[in-house]
């Protein structure tokens, strides 16, 4: 009997050793918490879950179910709903059986490999990754925390400003040239409410755009009814009753009489939850190109992460949606065992100013280097150009910048990483066009412009 | 294009509010009275003079045909009208887009000339009424008896409009659907397809885009598909050998049936009546014959016997642009069809769906131009 009764605890006991040791080596089932549930965060839940049967608890103060942060101004003028704006449809995350947790992370301990909850709850992790994103950047002067003075970064905001311009209906100006300013902008004169933007630089988001693009989108966003005070700054934001009532700009002094200001003068990383901890910090959260932080088991990705060995030429933070988005598939493959280095790649991106498509490919620096040929093409009427910069002795192509046309992403991006010469470009440009059919061409102008160089 | 939509969601028309309601509510109540109670729009009957809105009618149709206005003469112009109206508007707010351009042209002049003009100057012409680009099986009377005999006393103009009809189905469609896709047809020819687009381009927006909405779809569509083929089949066995009980009910009774069942009240009264409620498309896209068979056709993969491979026959797909989809959900929204195209788009997926009907709407409402309608 005692023999029977042993050899079953026996039994057991190696039975428990062999789950725990399933449990905890890595490579095998872990306990992954990710905090943040923007498009990194979900990006990296989806594709662990695709890639493995980890247990995976995704934790956001924002949202119940991950939504697009991009599609905000589209919510305020009525084009979309809140739930036409969710990433993935709600079942998704209960089909791929993914936590999600609603809270805020107050505290991470990484001795203990355990984070807290404001409501005290903790919660251990065999891996975590944080993803909490940026916040918008606040201007330091005084009056930033009088009422009716906000960004525009989580959905909160945008709840703030409902609540603003249903009782305000007076001017709003905006502190900031980029482009949640223009967005901020479009934003506010669907509601009617007449709108001043401040901007530092000497025409519309000057700093990124080269000169003629620049110019051609101030002159835009001038069209649609808004003034651009250009080569000015706020230094004090004016108020009454706690109510904002005007801004005063630095170089002519004057006040801007408004009921809102909007501030967008840019994002920073959201570093809060690694405050005090060993985790180093420099602009954002520090990670190599595993996406690990200075503490073991720990990641950091999209917005929040710092990259330690960032390309030449190429930002440490880049806050955009694809790179956030490619940060959560890479660090998904590391933590299926597949251990993967986040490469920046050929820069892209694209944005609206307005009815304004913008699209950029590879490099284009707002100020031509003298290395550099850019051949630039705008419509003689309409509000579309296109610009090809390429390297002078090489003839190498460098990059594309494109206004209300569309190129195709993949030939654009195969050019410049097979260093392709300007004369190929050329002869294939046709290839590029990604505008919807019947649209009118212009690879014409292009080639004989470039034939007139030659 | 992409701030037309602006305000969509405030609209109590536009977001199924108080408005939305009211007018489902007439356009269903006007599609009962036509169908069951036409003697109501004031249509005379046993060769009384009509009076009321088909008597206002009258002149027109004396003018066209010379003959008066019947209950179908009215709507089929008022449909007309609508498709021109709305139309404009959609041309005013879609001015900077060519292809949306031509295709409403397109729709605007199919409607006009070959569903309204032609038909009617057919009928007062004592020939066989026949809309040239409805096809079997939309056309579901194509193949009923009065039908066949009218065009096979109408002589050579009857023998060629049959003829039409057979190739329209067996070959114009495969080929074309083969080349643009289903789109063509859809959104630029079809008069169900037009009214959607143009009267009903308000409402796209409220299609459902659930997957328990795509699953309905498809039993529900190729069930309707099965329906019209089992009775164009009884009817013509019925025609060819006499006998009437083919599938255990009368012949007659089944496409009786069919007519009521699917050809007035799903395609009127609930597809268009509804428009306000659950988008422009539901008929097209839960209901129609010719768009599950289209369906099937832009999606279906063949092996040639030259190939070793299958490939899919439809050149037509949406191709997405790389990386630079921002997960905004606009293309979704405004999908009349109810496709999530977001889905695809985020994955960097071409998207090739049954139901597509190509209309581009997508693409244009995308804020990144992420959208590309390609026959590749
Ligand atoms: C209005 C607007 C428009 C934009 N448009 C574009 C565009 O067109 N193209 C583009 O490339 N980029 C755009 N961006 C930038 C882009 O949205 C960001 O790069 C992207 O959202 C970053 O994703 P993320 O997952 O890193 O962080 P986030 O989306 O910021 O998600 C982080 C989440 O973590 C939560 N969180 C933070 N701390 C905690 C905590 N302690 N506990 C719990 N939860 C926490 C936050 O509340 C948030 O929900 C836009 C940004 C804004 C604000
Ligand atoms: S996927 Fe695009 S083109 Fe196809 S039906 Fe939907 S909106 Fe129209
Ligand atoms: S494809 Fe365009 S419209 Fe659709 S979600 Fe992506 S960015 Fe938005």
């Amino acid at each position: 009997m005692a023999k029977v009764f042993f050899t079953a605890s026996y039994v057991r006991v190696i039975l428990y050793t062999f789950v725990i040791h399933l449990l905890t080596s890595s490579g095998k089932k872990m306990h992954i918490v990710i905090v943040g549930n923007g498009i990194a965060g979900s990006t990296a839940a989806l594709k662990i879950r695709e890639g493995g049967d980890h247990e995976i608890t995704m934790i956001s103060d924002e949202s119940e179910f991950p939504f697009a942060r991009t599609a905000l101004m589209y919510v305020f003028m009525g084009q979309l709903k809140q739930r036409n704006t969710l990433l993935y449809e709600p079942h998704t995350w209960r089909e791929k059986n993914i936590n999600l947790f609603n809270g805020k992370v107050v505290r991470l301990n990484s001795h203990t490999k355990s984070i807290f909850m404001s409501s005290g709850k903790q919660i251990f992790y065999d891996k975590l990754i944080i993803a909490t994103g940026s916040r918008p950047v606040m201007p330091d002067i005084p009056g930033t925390s009088l009422h009716g003075v906000q960004g525009l970064y989580h959905l909160a905001d945008l709840q703030t400003l409902e609540n603003t311009v249903r009782t305000e209906k007076g001017r709003a100006v905006i502190v900031g040239g980029g482009l949640i300013a223009v967005e901020l902008a479009e934003m506010l004169l669907s509601r009617h409410i007449p709108v001043t933007m401040l901007v530092r630089e000497k025409s519309y988001w000057a700093n990124v755009l080269p000169p003629e693009e620049s110019a051609m989108i101030t002159a835009h966003i001038w069209s649609k009814g808004i003034e651009v005070i250009v080569n000015e700054e706020a230094v004090e934001i004016l108020g009454s009753n706690g109510n904002v009532c005007g801004v005063r700009t630095k170089y002519s002094g004057e006040v801007i009489q408004c009921t809102l200001c909007g501030i967008a003068i840019g994002v920073s990383p959201n570093t809060d939850l690694v405050k005090n901890t060993n985790i180093h910090v420099s602009r954002g959260i520090l990670v190599n190109e595993y996406l690990e932080t200075s503490s073991e088991d720990i990641y950091a990705i999209g917005d929040c992460a710092e990259l330690q060995n960032a390309d030449p030429g190429r930002r440490t933070v880049e806050a955009v949606w694809y790179c956030a988005r490619t940060m959560g598939h890479t660090i998904a493959r590391t933590l299926c065992g597949e251990r993967t280095s986040y490469t920046q790649g050929v820069w892209y991106n694209s944005a609206k100013f307005f009815d304004v498509e913008y699209q950029v490919y590879g490099e284009i620096p707002s100020e031509i280097p003298p290395s550099v040929h850019t051949m630039y093409w705008k419509h003689p009427k309409e509000n579309k150009s296109i610009r090809i910069n390429y390297d002078k002795s090489s003839g190498v192509v460098l990059g594309f910048n494109l206004m209300g046309i569309r190129y195709r992403s993949s030939v654009c991006l195969a050019w410049i990483i097979e260093r392709a010469h300007i004369s190929k470009v050329m002869k294939e440009l046709s290839a590029a066009n990604f505008d919807p059919e019947f649209s009118l061409r212009y690879e014409a102008e292009l080639k004989s412009m470039y034939h007139t160089l030659l | 294009m992409s701030d037309i939509y602006h305000g969509t969601w405030f609209s109590s028309l536009t977001s199924r509010g108080w408005a939305a309601w009211l007018l489902a509510v007439i356009l269903t109540a006007g599609y009962v009275i036509l169908y069951w109670f036409p003697s109501i729009m004031g249509l005379g009957s046993d060769g009384a003079a009509n009076t009321g809105l088909v008597g206002l009618f009258d002149p027109l149709s004396m003018y066209m045909k010379g003959r008066p206005a019947s209950e179908w003469f009215v709507y089929g112009t008022l449909y007309t009208m609508a498709i021109l109206v709305m139309g404009i508007r959609f041309l005013i707010r879609y001015r900077g887009s060519r292809y949306q351009t031509y295709r409403t042209l397109s729709v605007m002049f199919f409607q006009t000339s070959f569903a309204f003009i032609l038909p009617e100057i057919l009928q007062g012409l004592n020939k066989p009424y026949y809309d040239f680009k409805s096809i079997w099986p939309l056309n579901h009377y194509f193949f009923l008896d009065y039908n066949l005999d009218a065009m096979l006393q109408a002589g050579t103009l009857g023998y060629f409009m049959l003829f039409w009809g057979i190739a329209a189905f067996v070959l114009i469609t495969p080929i074309l659907t083969w080349f643009f896709g289903k789109r063509w047809y859809c959104s630029w020819v079809c008069g169900c397809g037009g009214l959607a687009e143009t009267a009903g381009d308000p409402f796209r927006h409220l299609s459902d885009k659930s997957t328990t909405a795509w699953r309905i779809e498809k039993w529900v569509v190729y069930s309707v598909l099965v329906f019209v083929i089992l009775m164009t089949v009884a009817v013509l066995t019925t025609r060819i050998t006499g006998f009437r009980y083919i599938m255990l009910i009368d012949s007659g009774t089944l496409s009786a049936w069919y007519g009521f069942l699917i050809g007035a009240a799903f395609s009127g009264v609930v597809g268009v009546g509804f428009y306000p409620l659950l988008g422009s498309r539901v008929w097209c896209r839960f209901g129609c014959p010719m768009a599950a068979y289209l369906g099937i056709l832009q999606t279906i993969k063949v092996r040639w016997p030259w190939s070793d491979e299958k490939k899919r026959l439809s050149k037509f797909r949406i191709t997405t642009n790389g990386g630079q989809c921002i997960s905004c959900g606009n293309c979704s929204t405004y999908c009349e069809m109810g496709i999530d195209v977001k889905a695809y788009a985020q994955q960097q997926q071409d998207i090739i769906r049954a139901s597509c009907v190509g209309c581009g709407i997508c693409s244009a409402v995308c804020p990144r131009g992420v959208l590309k309608l390609e026959n590749m």
